[in-house]
């Protein structure tokens, strides 16, 4: 066993964990942060999909040990004060989502696009950049308006994030 | 996945010796390909040395008429890089094209060239840019470094370090990737440096990236295009799967072959 200390959603974590823990399993069995899904488990499908030190990774391909001091954000640290962030509220106000299982790890990764490629996003770059998240449900073309829309509320800044999306985009 | 022992050194120094000190321990790079296998328990390991803590094998730098880059460097690193894609924008753009966003945020150079996977992008650009693999004891040309299917020239103990890559007058790369694997079904890298010209083909070869002799023959009468015209690659010693046969990749290093060129002379 071995202790490993990072911040999740902003809060530090310690954990004694067996060396082979994946992320994923330290963020649902330890944290019991089941959020984060696991789909494929051969980081083809993006379900497990989460931010460490701002980007995005697929957290059934990183072993929880090799992140030691690492700031994680899981879907469960988007919210803030009881309200959806703009991403989420997207994804619901366009239906983004069948069966849901994909969601979070969609989100997450349409979140990265935007911090990789701005607030403007045409269709094209959000479908090349979900290249790492498959949806068996919906065929996509609700996610894809859910990311352009979502990208196009997060714009409103940090003011505007802490407001309801709907009222923002009035 | 069996159990391990974990180390985390601080520098390839450390990690050298954690290597040579432990029987059976293995290098953990960015974990794209070692995980997924230790998974499906194809590797155990009794020791895994994680490079992720090894500062010195991070980063990305401008040397003269090269660019080095650090073995941990990320795929997303190298495909951001101002100074690489200012000085080799195709190996940008190859960087930019492995897997998908989330791989590409963990997956190393490093690891992609020590791995040696026959349908890997890094080597076909090792190979045409006649880049240097530089470890801890020594340096070794591309040409002599791949040396089969998963092989390389690296000995039991040896830790790459840095690639470094020579600038080319004119260098890309055309990729017909397996829509499902993101890897290369067949890429070719073409790279022109004075009056030579380096054509390197990976996913294709049964023994892993090669060089296509008959198509840098072509180009090096005219680097561009229209010399590939009604040249074909030979199908002998080619990989035939379920994604495609030898005939059909064989084609396929022709057409990727001409696609780099034009993306190089910028037709």
């Amino acid at each position: 066993m071995a202790t490993v200390s990072m911040t999740v959603n902003g809060k530090a974590v310690t954990g004694v964990i067996d060396p082979r823990t994946l992320l994923v399993q330290f963020l649902r069995e330890n944290l019991r942060l089941t959020g984060t899904h696991v789909g494929c488990d051969t980081s083809q499908c993006g379900a497990c999909v989460v931010h460490v030190d701002g980007v995005a990774v697929k957290s059934c391909t990183a072993l929880a040990i090799s992140l030691e001091g690492a700031e994680v954000t899981t879907i469960e640290g988007l919210a803030t004060d009881g309200r959806l962030h703009p991403m989420q509220e997207a994804f619901r106000e366009h239906h983004g989502l069948q069966c849901g299982y994909c969601t979070p790890g969609m989100i997450m990764a349409a979140v990265d696009i935007v911090n990789r490629r701005g607030n403007d996003l045409d269709e094209k770059t959000i479908r090349e950049d979900l290249d790492g998240n498959i949806c068996r449900c919906t065929g996509y073309h609700n996610i894809v308006k859910a990311i352009a829309a979502g990208a196009t509320a997060m714009a409103g800044g940090s003011a505007a994030d802490r407001e309801p999306p709907r009222q923002a985009a009035e | 996945m069996y159990a391990f022992n974990y180390h985390r050194p601080a520098t390839a120094r450390q990690a050298a010796g954690l290597l040579s000190k432990k029987e059976d321990a293995k290098l953990l790079a960015g974990g794209h390909t070692l995980l997924p296998t230790m998974k499906q328990r194809l590797a155990s390991p009794a020791h895994l040395v994680d490079l992720a803590g090894c500062a010195d094998l991070k980063g990305i730098t401008r040397k003269g008429r090269t660019i080095v880059i650090g073995a941990m460097t990320t795929h997303a690193e190298v495909a951001a890089s101002a100074e690489v894609r200012e000085a080799i924008p195709g190996l940008a753009w190859l960087a930019s094209h492995i897997g998908d966003p989330h791989v590409r945020h963990r997956g190393t150079i490093g690891g992609s060239v020590a791995n040696n996977d026959p349908a890997a992008d890094y080597p076909a650009a090792c190979l045409a840019l006649g880049a240097t693999i530089v470890t801890n004891t020594r340096k070794i040309e591309a040409d002599a470094f791949f040396t089969g299917l998963y092989e390389t020239a690296l000995e039991e103990g040896e830790i790459i370090t840095r690639i470094v890559f020579p600038l080319a007058s004119r260098a890309a790369y055309a990729k017909f990737r397996n829509p499902a694997s993101r890897y290369a079904l067949v890429g070719v890298f073409v790279a022109k440096r004075g009056p030579e010209v380096r054509v390197a083909v990976t996913g294709a070869g049964e023994g892993g990236v090669f060089r296509w002799a008959e198509g840098e023959a072509a180009l090096r009468n005219r680097f561009a295009p229209k010399s590939l015209d009604g040249l074909k690659a030979s199908a002998d010693g080619i990989n035939s799967d379920m994604h495609a046969d030898a005939e059909y990749r064989a084609h396929l290093i022709g057409v990727m072959a001409k696609e780099a060129v034009a993306r190089a002379t910028g037709k």
